[in-house]
């Protein structure tokens, strides 16, 4: 495997070391009239300690609810397979014990800071309550409300504490977010499209803050994106997620280098660069499928220009190759070393 | 040769309590015949408000907006549509912003029924169909709803929509900020090709300065309703001069690792 300093230049792994979360053949379904879908179909995959994973794929193609069933945040649907953190069965837990696992060993941002927050307590009220929840007193947790701000950069920390979310510019209530998802001191902190919705230069500080607090308290990251530049500079390893499933697995550097999946490939030739000139960008043809009308066999075959009678008729599982994991019967080539 | 001239344009809303606010400051700035003019800021930096300005859905508080001689703001008979004809406009919402009650040939001919190009409906729905094949919708479906369509797809139809009067100027607000990759390179292509085809003329506004830099052959920076620098893709991408134009390009992320970590190192040892 090809190993280069990944781009924080925190430590190599600990060979032996159990990783922190394990997800084992996770499938996610709805109800839909008589029929059960798999809006997850078979996920697996794991995160070492100290790690930042990107997750990444179209909208539509699951992440967002493979996040939120890694904390059991989707009431209606049902998840099977396994979900190992810290060495708890998350699907196992009670929801007493699965509450303390909510914000305790994993926090979670959002898009959408507003319809985490709510518009009429005081932002320092909560940041604490997460804390209060676990018995922390009034004080302690006023004292860490503050201490995490301070963290996130966060000026006039303690003047902000007594202030409104709408008093807030979308920035900063990433940051107050955050901060209710780093107090509890997590082992996973999943960030869900963080800054999609910020300025460039806004987005810019953010991540430049998400890279300094997961590297200083030795964070595990799971981060879903759209924007490819993101995974690029923030993320130890991608994930590339369609139509449910995950078709690639790699480091940032060999799988920008050379994408083993035409679809990952794809999705990299599709993106317009702000350092070079390009007369022409590479389309991936057609669409994401619909949940409910996912194709047999490889689902990305429809839009592939590698695919031959095998992938119309058999689904291919994720494999070991080169280093990678990839889930397809014909691959592209491997980078020239 | 000049086609669209905004000179001094003031724009201000009333705001809740005080004073209203200004949103567009003494913008000037023309656009040539024929070139693709990108329009870039953050969000709230007024390039929606431009473009309204200049497709007459809003009147400056001072200023002129004048395409090819016609004064916009105070155009009216004949005048008024020759500038309703020639000037389009492409939203960003593929959802929001077309009538969900008219079918995609409804939709895409109406232009040539209300300016009266082609009185025979047989005629327009050929020219309709014409059109969906152009922007690489099957015309099969020139009966079905938007909302039957993807949000790419809808935003084919109004880019044939925009086309069927034969325009000069298109306006772009964001066409494709709401598509994912796969589609957004599609749409780009597509502009591409058309504005090849029909020799136009357009003012493509984005908050994604790699996808200004791939269309746009002249850019103009706006900040606070302000612009603060203007040229071409080699000067503003090759060699910004503005402190502020080189802070938004700094923050653009790259797609590639190994550039990524040189651009980091390179600002830890600024
Ligand atoms: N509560 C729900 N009921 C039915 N379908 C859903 C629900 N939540 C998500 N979906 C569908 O599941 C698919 C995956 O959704 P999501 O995980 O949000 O995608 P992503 O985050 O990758 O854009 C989408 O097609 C979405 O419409
Ligand atoms: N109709 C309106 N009434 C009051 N304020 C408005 C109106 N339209 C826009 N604004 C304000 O004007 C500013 C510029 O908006 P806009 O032109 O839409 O920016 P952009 O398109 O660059 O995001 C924003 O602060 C916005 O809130
Ligand atoms: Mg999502
Ligand atoms: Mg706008």
């Amino acid at each position: 495997m090809m190993m280069q300093p990944n781009p924080a230049g925190r430590p190599a792994p600990v060979p032996g070391e159990a990783p922190l979360l394990s997800v084992d053949n996770l499938c996610v379904s709805i109800r839909v009239d008589d029929r059960s879908v798999n809006i997850v179909d078979g996920v697996s995959f794991s995160i070492r300690r100290g790690e930042r994973v990107a997750l990444v794929g179209e909208s539509g193609s699951g992440k967002s609810v493979t996040a939120r069933a890694l904390m059991r945040l989707e009431r209606r649907m049902k998840a099977t397979g396994s979900i190992v953190c810290d060495g708890r069965d998350i699907l196992k837990l009670s929801d007493g014990e699965m509450r303390r696992v909510r914000g305790g060993t994993i926090g979670m941002v959002f898009q959408d800071p507003m319809s985490f927050l709510d518009p009429l307590r005081t932002i320092g009220d909560q940041i604490a309550e997460t804390l209060r929840i676990r018995g922390v007193s009034r004080r302690d947790a006023e004292r860490k409300a503050l201490h995490i701000l301070d963290e996130l950069k966060v000026e006039r920390a303690a003047e902000r504490l007594t202030a409104y979310p709408h008093e807030f510019s979308g920035g900063m209530r990433q940051r107050v977010v955050l901060a209710m998802a780093l107090i509890g001191d997590p082992r996973l902190l999943i960030a869900d499209e963080p800054t999609t919705a910020l300025d460039v230069r806004v987005q810019d500080q953010v991540l430049a803050l998400l890279d300094e607090i997961s590297r200083s308290r030795g964070l595990s990251v799971l981060f879903i994106t759209h924007d490819l530049g993101i995974v690029a500079g923030f993320a130890d390893r991608v994930m590339v997620m369609y139509a449910g499933s995950v078709v690639e697995d790699g480091d940032v550097y060999s799988t920008f280098a050379a994408p083993r999946h035409p679809y990952t490939r794809g999705l990299l030739d599709a993106v317009p660069r702000i350092d070079r000139d390009s007369d022409r960008l590479a389309s991936i043809r057609g669409t994401p499928p619909h949940v409910f009308a996912r194709p047999q066999g490889c689902p990305f075959h429809p839009r592939c220009d590698r695919a031959f009678e095998r992938c119309v008729i058999e689904r291919p599982v994720l494999r070991e190759l080169g280093g990678m994991r990839v889930a397809c019967h014909r691959p592209e080539p491997e980078a020239a070393r | 040769m000049k086609l669209f001239t905004l000179d001094s344009v003031c724009k201000s809303f009333a705001a809740k309590t005080g004073n209203p606010t200004r949103v567009l400051n003494d913008v000037s700035f023309d656009v040539a015949t024929g070139e693709t003019l990108g329009l870039v800021g953050e969000s709230g930096s007024g390039k929606s408000t431009i473009a309204k300005c200049m497709l007459k859905l809003l009147r400056p508080d001072s200023g002129s907006v004048v395409f090819d001689g016609i004064d916009v703001p105070n155009a009216r008979g004949a005048e008024l549509s020759r500038f309703r004809r020639e000037v389009q406009l492409v939203f960003q919402d593929p959802y929001g912003s077309l009538n969900p009650r008219m079918t995609a040939g409804e939709l895409i001919a109406e232009g040539l029924l209300v300016h009266g190009l082609e009185p025979n409906g047989a005629a327009r729905r050929r020219q309709a169909q014409h059109l969906m094949g152009l922007v690489g919708l099957d015309p099969d479906n020139i009966d079905r709803y938007p909302n039957s369509f993807s949000g790419g797809q809808r935003q084919r139809i109004a880019i044939a929509r925009a086309l069927a009067c034969r325009p000069r100027l298109l306006v772009c607000d964001e066409p494709v900020a709401a598509l994912d990759v796969s589609v957004q390179a599609q749409v780009i292509n597509l502009l591409q090709d058309m504005r090849a085809e029909f020799d136009l003329t357009v003012v493509f506004i984005a908050h994604d300065l790699a996808v200004v830099r791939h269309l746009c052959q002249r850019i103009i920076v706006l900040h606070r309703g302000e612009i603060v620098e203007q040229g071409s893709r080699e000067e503003i991408f090759g060699n910004p001069r503005m402190p502020y134009t080189q802070s938004l390009l700094a923050a653009v992320p790259i797609p590639d690792p190994v550039l990524a970590q040189r651009r980091r190192t390179a600002v830890q040892e600024a």
